[in-house]
């Protein structure tokens, strides 16, 4: 019992984090208010037409700065490592011009969080899914309407089961897309024809 | 010296009663090869077996004083610990998705620990004729009617969090394969206008569909050949397939967990309690409550309350419309198909397909006419069908499925409701305590989180709370006004 209520308390407290910002975004703007969920989950971020970075450091703490900018949108995102999951998505929905996002080991991130990248169809560019444990082929086959994808990350997917295939898979199925896919073992196994024989 | 050391050996045997047996060990390490730590060991295995039996002895004790009680179902003259309880609250018949999952919903809402002694009846337990596990596993939110669209909304949310709801502690987690490719609905000429329609419900309830036009098709799907195609329906966001038997199985291992009893019998008779043969013996249940999820052979159960002696017009003497269907599927390999993006395909035609794992392999298959229903009393697979109905429709929607090769195929049942194809999810007019969930004609495994949980809230709190379905209920077969779905599969 107790085993379940510390799982139960884990699992409220992410939900609690990627709650939608619904107070921030009246108040100032759904830009905003992206941001500020971006900071709050210790990502960073770029807006369109600056060129540097607004970031959370280690132990939470940003820099205010970035209410200066009002109604501009994010161009660039990187939410590696955060507990970013499918209903957090409801903060950054609105943004249109989106070309980055990076979402390497995130721990929440599944196969619905990428059929859910679909709102950024148009705009998007990078997509980094790197060391996501939850991913799984089934949600690869999602990212097909992301048909401005540029350059795609997927290394060392624990999901995957054949990962050379995927690949080549989604190669075909994105044909503009470069994507890089390291991490993975792709020798041909030497025992497998022994294993058939002794099954 | 020696003298110490006799002391020393008396000091660590007395030790020795209480503590593992190692100190032997350690023992005769420290005193190398010498013969002083031999026979020391005889004693300690009585001692440590006496304290386990302890424990299983008064585990026993426990259970018999629970036993003794009244409440509990011991009885003196154990025949068969396979039979069904005597006496239980709810009796869920049919033990496919929708049975266990309106199993697990009750145990879920049930506000007091054991507060609901559920049973689910199944009479095969290798689910060779189950229409759970013989199904393409698809769901989809493109329907006409708001509470179809409704339930399978509900069904993907429950999908997506299902860890959260069906994990049980301790075993792996529950893995559903779920693809998210989608589904795209071809449209001709005639019934474009009824797509239209449909594609503005969808979007007003929350589901999320785009329209494309046959360029847009064309461009995102090149495979596609476009002729006599109007106008596509497209679903971006939770849409796909999944596999059937692991949802199966994740519900019946977390409903098990929770305490509800499993039985393997067939319900043979409604007097007054529900009767189950097992073999040639039978087994009184009495019970407050039945729920009849028993699928395809819902109809035949509903029979059995002898419903049929009552004359026709009769609210008491309006049949169960459901009845089995027969549909087939075939797995078809074609190495030049369509990629890693291909969506869950319904023609207008009446053909469907989609893609089956990352070597080349599809699953298609096709409704019949009305008229030529196949026969329903068997399994049996006809081959003819698809070189005739199947194929040729395939070929002219994709061109690169003319070189193909049938691997494999099966045959499964169709809850089919013949009033209107739509779920019967509610209560009975005249029998009070009769629930049914069932009538789903082919999409009821996509529909069966969110069907469980309403007629849990139905039984346990009287209303629907979630999700209004007194619009399937068994009201409009009384009233005889249908509620068709446009463009069933």
């Amino acid at each position: 019992m107790l085993l379940s209520w510390r799982g139960q308390l884990r699992r409220k407290g992410i939900m609690r984090k990627n709650a939608y910002y619904d107070f921030t975004q009246r108040l100032y703007g759904s830009d905003i208010a992206a941001a500020f969920y971006i900071l709050s989950l210790k990502g960073g971020f770029r807006f369109v037409g600056q060129s540097d970075w607004f970031r959370a450091d280690q132990r939470g703490k940003f820099n205010w700065d970035f209410l200066n900018h009002k109604d501009t949108p994010l161009e660039e995102v990187d939410m590696s490592y955060t507990v970013i999951n499918y209903r957090g998505l409801d903060n950054l929905e609105g943004q249109q011009s989106l070309r980055t996002l990076a979402l390497r080991g995130c721990p929440e991130v599944d196969d619905w969080f990428l059929a859910r990248l679909h709102v950024f169809e148009d705009s998007l560019e990078e997509l980094d899914i790197s060391h996501c444990p939850r991913i799984t082929t089934g949600g690869l086959a999602a990212l097909r309407n992301l048909k401005g994808l540029r350059r795609l990350d997927l290394s060392s997917l624990p999901g995957i089961s054949s990962p050379g295939l995927v690949v080549i898979l989604l190669e075909e199925m994105l044909p503009q897309c470069q994507i890089i896919a390291t991490g993975y073992d792709y020798s041909i196994k030497q025992h497998g024809g022994e294993e058939e024989v002794q099954r | 010296m020696s003298a110490w050391r006799r002391l020393h050996v008396k000091v660590r045997r007395a030790h020795g009663l209480f503590t593992s047996r190692r100190v032997t060990e350690q023992y005769t390490w420290m005193y190398g090869p010498s013969t002083l730590g031999q026979n020391l060991s005889t004693g300690k295995p009585l001692r440590n077996d006496f304290f386990k039996e302890l424990e299983a002895q008064l585990a026993a004790m426990r259970k018999k004083a629970a036993d003794a009680l009244p409440g509990s179902s011991w009885s003196p003259f154990d025949i068969n610990p396979n039979l069904p309880p005597e006496r239980a609250d709810i009796v869920i018949i049919g033990g496919g998705v929708m049975g266990w999952s309106i199993a697990y919903w009750l145990k879920q809402k049930e506000r007091v620990r054991e507060g609901v002694k559920v049973i689910v009846v199944e009479r095969d337990l290798t689910y060779s004729q189950a229409s759970t596990v013989l199904s393409a596993g698809g769901i989809r939110q493109q329907f006409s009617l708001p509470e179809n669209i409704h339930l399978s909304l509900a069904s993907a949310d429950f999908m997506r969090n299902i860890n959260e709801h069906l994990g049980v502690l301790n075993e792996d987690p529950v893995d559903l394969q779920f693809n998210q490719s989608g589904y795209l609905f071809l449209a001709s000429e005639e019934v474009a206008h009824i797509m239209e329609e449909n594609y503005s419900t969808q979007r007003q309830v929350g589901a999320k569909v785009t329209l494309l036009s046959p360029t847009q098709l064309k461009e995102k799907f090149p495979w596609i050949n476009t002729d006599g195609v109007a106008l596509a329906s497209y679903g971006l966001e939770n849409e796909g397939w999944f596999d059937p038997w692991s949802l199966l199985n994740a519900f019946r291992r977390k409903a098990m967990s929770m305490g509800v009893i499993q039985c393997c019998g067939e319900v043979t008779d409604f007097k007054y309690t529900v009767q189950m043969p097992k073999g040639l013996e039978y087994q009184m249940v009495e019970c407050a409550i039945v729920v009849n999820a028993a699928g395809a052979f819902s109809g035949k159960l509903a029979e059995m309350l002898g419903i049929s002696s009552n004359p026709k017009d009769t609210i008491a003497g309006t049949p169960v419309p459901v009845e089995p269907r027969k549909r087939y599927i075939y797995v078809v390999h074609c190495p030049d198909g369509p990629g890693l993006d291909t969506p869950f395909l319904i023609d207008y035609s009446g053909m469907y397909f989609r893609r089956e794992g990352l070597g080349g392999n599809y699953i298609t298959g096709a409704s019949p006419k009305e008229a030529d229903e196949p026969d329903t009393s068997n399994l049996e697979v006809d081959h003819q069908f698809f070189e005739d109905s199947v194929w040729p429709r395939l070929a002219y929607r994709v061109p690169a499925f003319e070189k193909l090769k049938v691997t494999s195929a099966w045959a499964g049942f169709y809850d089919y409701n013949t009033f209107d194809q739509n779920g019967i999810i509610g209560d009975h007019p005249v029998i009070n305590n009769m629930y049914f969930a069932t009538g789903f004609s082919g999409h009821g495994l996509q529909q069966s989180p969110a069907a469980g949980r309403a007629v849990a809230e139905l039984i346990l709190d009287g209303n629907f709370k979630t999700l209004d379905m007194r619009g399937l209920g068994f009201r409009r077969i009384m009233a005889q006004e249908p509620i068709l779905e446009r463009n069933i599969l």
